[in-house]
């Protein structure tokens, strides 16, 4: 019984999370689009909602082209360690209030004790994917975008690590659900990002978190201009197809655990004002609607930012990284520590 | 459950590990031993030492493997090629392993008296009890290692910053 909820509870939210995938491309173009004064897609349904779907089907019908000097195992196996990355990761997250029902826990799929540190985890392994895909096409542009990436990738992990010590500091925990429950007493006030003075670590984040996912303005990886394509220069169909998911499942994680760790996750911005509805239903959506609200926030940040930010050049991009995010990371560190210790 | 999942991943430690000796190419190799670190954090977890096993992914499969790959890839390593070795390594190489083997399996034999011994299903260590020790009890050892990392660190850059660069 418990493996059967288990297994649906799986298959519930990657079908949802691969869904907000293909309309997060689609929001993506709509809005980058409008940042440039264009349209976006706009034929196929009404306001080109139908056009994932068609795209998926276009990907999906493509001729499936293996170049000849490939390393063939590695070429292959490349874009399953980035998609598997980017789903595994999202195991972790609880979108909900947890709520037990007949011994089955509604709205996450695992809580573990350290749920953070797993997500650290995966995303140190999800360099792989990119790196293997690079080294295996034998090619050039390839080979150079994976490197940069894997580079770009180890050097903003640390600071990535570092944003997060300061809210485990405050809660004291790992689960990520505890990491919520400790910012749900005064609404927006016990938030990390403004009461818990994590703005910071907030920035810090969300910039690395950037540079992780291979996102402008740290999209160097796949820098048009100077690589073509970067590590996926060499894929097509739907392993091309698979890591365009990762990269947009990599986003959505990245709003999620942003929106989990600084801006209290599925807890409502006014606390205990509003007092929590009697009727059950909505008494679990409405945290689910909080929860999807805020990663839409982020998403919406991602889009923005890819369309008004140019690109950094390669060695700002180290220097950005281990010259300030480093060593302002450590500082929040002994800050947070500090008033920790001495409230 | 334990016991299947015991031998399921000690199947791929030891299967990563031949494969690792037996693979031409060093990306293989590398790759095989980031089979063999994952599988081990994994009976770590089975043992219930569940920072010890995310540490192991985060820090050996996740930074010191890609470090790895990153060199094998920087530097394009071809096959290696194959030789037949030399006579001596075979004749001191097989006693000499079988010894090696002997002495740790006695160690550790002798020291599970003293030490006592955890089986698959126990109950977890959680991070605090594994920080408690560590910043309590084992303070003065554990901040020798930190030094020494740093006196680690501080060589690399001495030896590679070049002559006449400040």
């Amino acid at each position: 019984m418990f493996l059967l909820f288990s297994i649906l509870k799986v298959v519930v939210v990657t079908v949802v999370l691969l869904t907000a995938v293909a309309y997060t491309v689609l929001l993506e173009r709509k809005l980058v689009g409008r940042i440039q004064n264009r349209w976006g897609p706009s034929r196929v349904g009404p306001f080109g909602l139908l056009q994932p779907l068609v795209d998926g089907l276009k990907l999906f019908l493509k001729e499936d082209m293996i170049p000849t000097n490939v390393y063939k195992p590695l070429y292959l196996l490349a874009p399953l360690i980035a998609l598997g990355c980017a789903l595994l990761s999202i195991a972790v997250v609880p979108f909900g209030e947890p709520i037990t029902w007949h011994g089955v826990k509604f709205f996450e799929i695992a809580d573990l004790n350290i749920g953070l540190l797993i997500l650290l985890g995966v995303t140190s392994i999800s360099v792989y994917g990119i790196a293997l895909a690079g080294w295996s096409s034998n090619n050039k542009y390839s080979l150079l975008g994976a490197l940069r990436s894997s580079a770009q990738m180890i050097s903003y992990e640390l600071a990535l690590g570092l944003s997060l010590v300061g809210v485990v500091l405050r809660t004291g925990s790992f689960s990520l659900a505890d990491i919520v429950k400790a910012q749900s007493v005064h609404g927006i006030a016990s938030w990390n990002v403004f009461g818990g003075g994590q703005i910071i670590a907030f920035f810090i984040y969300l910039t690395a978190a950037y540079a992780e996912t291979n996102r402008a303005p740290f999209d160097l990886p796949e820098a048009e201009t100077e690589l073509t394509g970067g590590y996926h220069t060499e894929y097509s169909s739907m392993k091309f197809a698979m890591f365009f998911m990762a990269e947009y499942a990599n986003m959505i994680t990245v709003g999620c655990v942003a929106t989990l760790l600084f801006l209290g996750g599925w807890t409502s911005p006014f606390g205990d004002l509003i007092p929590p509805p009697q009727n059950i239903f909505l008494h679990a959506l409405i945290p689910i609607l909080w929860f999807v609200a805020k990663v839409f926030f982020f998403l919406f940040l991602y889009i923005w930012v890819r369309g008004t930010l140019p690109r950094f050049r390669y060695d700002q991009l180290m220097g950005y990284g281990w010259k300030y995010l480093v060593p302002v990371a450590m500082l929040n560190i002994v800050g947070t520590s500090l008033v920790l210790a001495f409230p | 459950m334990h016991l299947v999942l015991f031998i399921i991943f000690a199947g791929f430690c030891l299967a990563g590990a031949i494969n690792l000796l037996l693979q031409t190419h060093p990306i293989n190799s590398a790759l095989s031993l980031i089979v063999v670190m994952s599988s081990l954090a994994v009976l770590y977890l089975l043992l219930g030492a569940e920072f010890l096993a995310i540490a192991q992914i985060i820090v050996y499969a996740g930074a010191v493997m890609v470090l790895f790959t990153f060199v094998v890839m920087l530097l394009n390593v071809g096959v290696e090629e194959k030789t037949h070795g030399s006579k001596i390594a075979k004749a001191i190489g097989f006693p000499a392993a079988v010894v090696i083997l002997g002495v740790i399996a006695t160690v550790v034999l002798e020291a599970q008296k003293s030490l006592g011994q955890v089986s698959l299903s126990d109950g977890i260590t959680t991070t605090q009890n594994l920080s408690r020790v560590l910043f309590r009890d084992m303070l003065l050892p554990f901040e020798l290692t930190s030094v020494l990392i740093l006196i680690a660190i501080l060589g690399a850059v001495a030896l590679a910053r070049k002559e006449g660069h400040s």
